[in-house]
């Protein structure tokens, strides 16, 4: 059958086929590591039982929410002490009591925010004021170190 | 009768992938069998409708046009309105695909006091297809961040772009709050205008439902019943590398998602969605406007054997001569010398 200007039809089926199918030929033969947060710092490997404020699961689709309502709970109330649903008493800080635990943001943070494809400078925006944990403490910075040597 | 059925169909969807997901295990089925039909289906079907429009023939160019075709030297040509070359016509289509220049020049008109004719401009029905269609591009594109890795810097510029107001978290996206009120204004201007609801069909609802569905579950997902992503990323890289893994623990919201979006892409090639390829394809559109410069042969035009005048005295010139009938050409006495060239 003739396809009446055939030549123009064909190039803009031909670009469509290529836009349609960018991320088929944009990961192609790329290995796509999983985002395999790492749990083990100083702090969680001493834990008798190792549990975060709330449940894991719900640490990992709710924690920014939590984070948010921590925030507006410190800055524009004044309130430092929040109650988890076990009855635990936690600080409302994300650098003392957050990164007491999780002192390797590389490791921990950062995996699963570049894996989930946010933009490492501004997105999560926690950092561009809170200081990064192994910046901090010595302590922590040495793990972070000990981890980027051996791989 | 079209909204019940249309919102039944997509309520239907809904429930489909709810119930399938949560209670039947059929996340396998959700998860990797609809998206690899769904995408199969668009690609095929936009192609197959594509070339079948390709084969209709266009034996002439088709004027309608709002503007002043190519004329007179002192008549001010309406170029891009009324193209006259390939040059222009790119322009208009440009300005057709980016903008929808001929929805802009929509126009109201109503009787009013039973008597007088009124032409009014009406650019909402322009303004909200335009809001949708960009804030679609954009949602469409962030998107691209679940099918990556790693992902590209252009996607992580939009996602700043359109999450620059930092709100809450996660953020909310601007096109996020747009797209919805631009697809219930579409909505709302089908079922509130009487001529439009007259002539609207349960096809004309189907689409408009299910991408407030599409909408609104991406809403709650993100927002609301949130899901853990990296197994929704890791998901979707599965089926894009073609080494398809469904992690368990995705919430059943997502799935009513995404089974939602594989119903749109399916639906697209077989829909008045195909306007998106049809517009590239349109006679009154895409064709410049040379019927008086250029001669256009209908194709399919039977050869028909003519015998033209000129044809016609060369046969029967010398009988002419002889009965002293007038010719065109006279008879050449003798063959001339060709010196003088």
């Amino acid at each position: 059958m003739k396809i009446y200007d055939g030549k123009y039809i064909l190039v803009g089926l031909l670009v469509f086929g290529v836009l349609a199918t960018f991320p088929i030929w944009f990961d192609h033969g790329k290995v796509v590591a999983p985002a395999n947060p790492s749990l083990n710092t100083p702090v969680i490997d001493a834990m008798m039982s190792k549990h975060c404020i709330l449940p894991k699961a719900q640490m990992i689709t709710e924690h920014m929410k939590l984070l948010n309502v921590w925030r507006t709970e410190v800055v524009r109330y004044g309130k430092r002490v929040y109650v988890a649903p076990s009855g635990k008493k936690y600080e409302m800080s994300l650098e003392t009591e957050c990164f007491r635990c999780h002192s390797n943001k590389a490791q921990f943070c950062d995996r699963c925010h570049n894996f989930a494809g946010l933009d490492k400078a501004t997105d999560p925006y926690c950092f561009s004021c809170h200081v990064v944990p192994s910046e901090k403490k010595p302590g922590a910075g040495k793990v972070a170190m000990v981890h980027k040597e051996s791989k | 009768m079209g909204i019940k059925f249309s919102l039944a169909a997509v309520v239907g969807l809904i429930l489909a992938a709810f119930i399938g997901v949560s209670g039947g295990g059929l996340s396998h089925f959700f998860g990797v069998t609809m998206p690899y039909l769904a995408i199969l289906l668009f690609l095929g079907g936009v192609v197959y409708r594509v070339l079948k429009w390709g084969r209709a023939p266009v034996p002439f160019r088709i004027p309608t046009t709002g503007g002043q075709e190519k004329s007179l030297p002192w008549i001010k040509h309406a170029k891009f309105d009324n193209p006259s070359t390939k040059g222009q016509t790119v322009v208009r289509m440009a300005l057709e695909v980016f903008l929808f220049r001929s929805l802009f020049r929509n126009t109201k008109f109503e009787l009013e006091k039973g008597h007088r004719l009124f032409y009014q401009w009406e650019k909402w029905l322009w303004l909200a297809g335009l809001v949708f269609h960009y804030c679609f591009l954009v949602i469409l594109l962030r998107h691209l961040r679940f099918f990556t890795e790693p992902v590209p810097g252009f996607v992580q510029g939009i996602e700043r772009l359109d999450g620059l107001l930092q709100v809450g978290l996660p953020g909310i996206y601007i096109t996020d709050g747009l797209f919805m009120l631009a697809v219930t204004y579409l909505i709302i201007r089908r079922l509130i205008i009487p001529q439009v609801r007259y002539i609207s069909l349960p096809q004309d609802y189907f689409p408009l439902f299910l991408l407030f569905a599409i909408g609104t579950t991406g809403i709650l997902t993100r927002y609301f019943f949130k899901v853990d992503l990296i197994k929704v990323k890791t998901m979707v890289m599965g089926l894009i590398s073609f080494h398809p893994v469904v992690p368990a623990g995705i919430g059943a919201i997502f799935f009513v998602h995404f089974f939602l979006v594989c119903t749109l892409f399916a639906y697209f090639p077989f829909s008045k969605l195909m306007h998106a390829g049809g517009i590239f394809m349109s006679p009154t559109r895409n064709l410049p406007n040379d019927n008086r410069i250029r001669r256009h042969v209908n194709p399919w035009n039977y050869p028909v054997k003519v015998h033209s005048y000129a044809e016609y005295e060369d046969h029967f010139r010398e009988k002419m001569v002889e009965v002293g009938l007038p010719v065109d050409k006279e008879l050449e006495p003798a063959p001339k010398a060709t010196a003088d060239s």
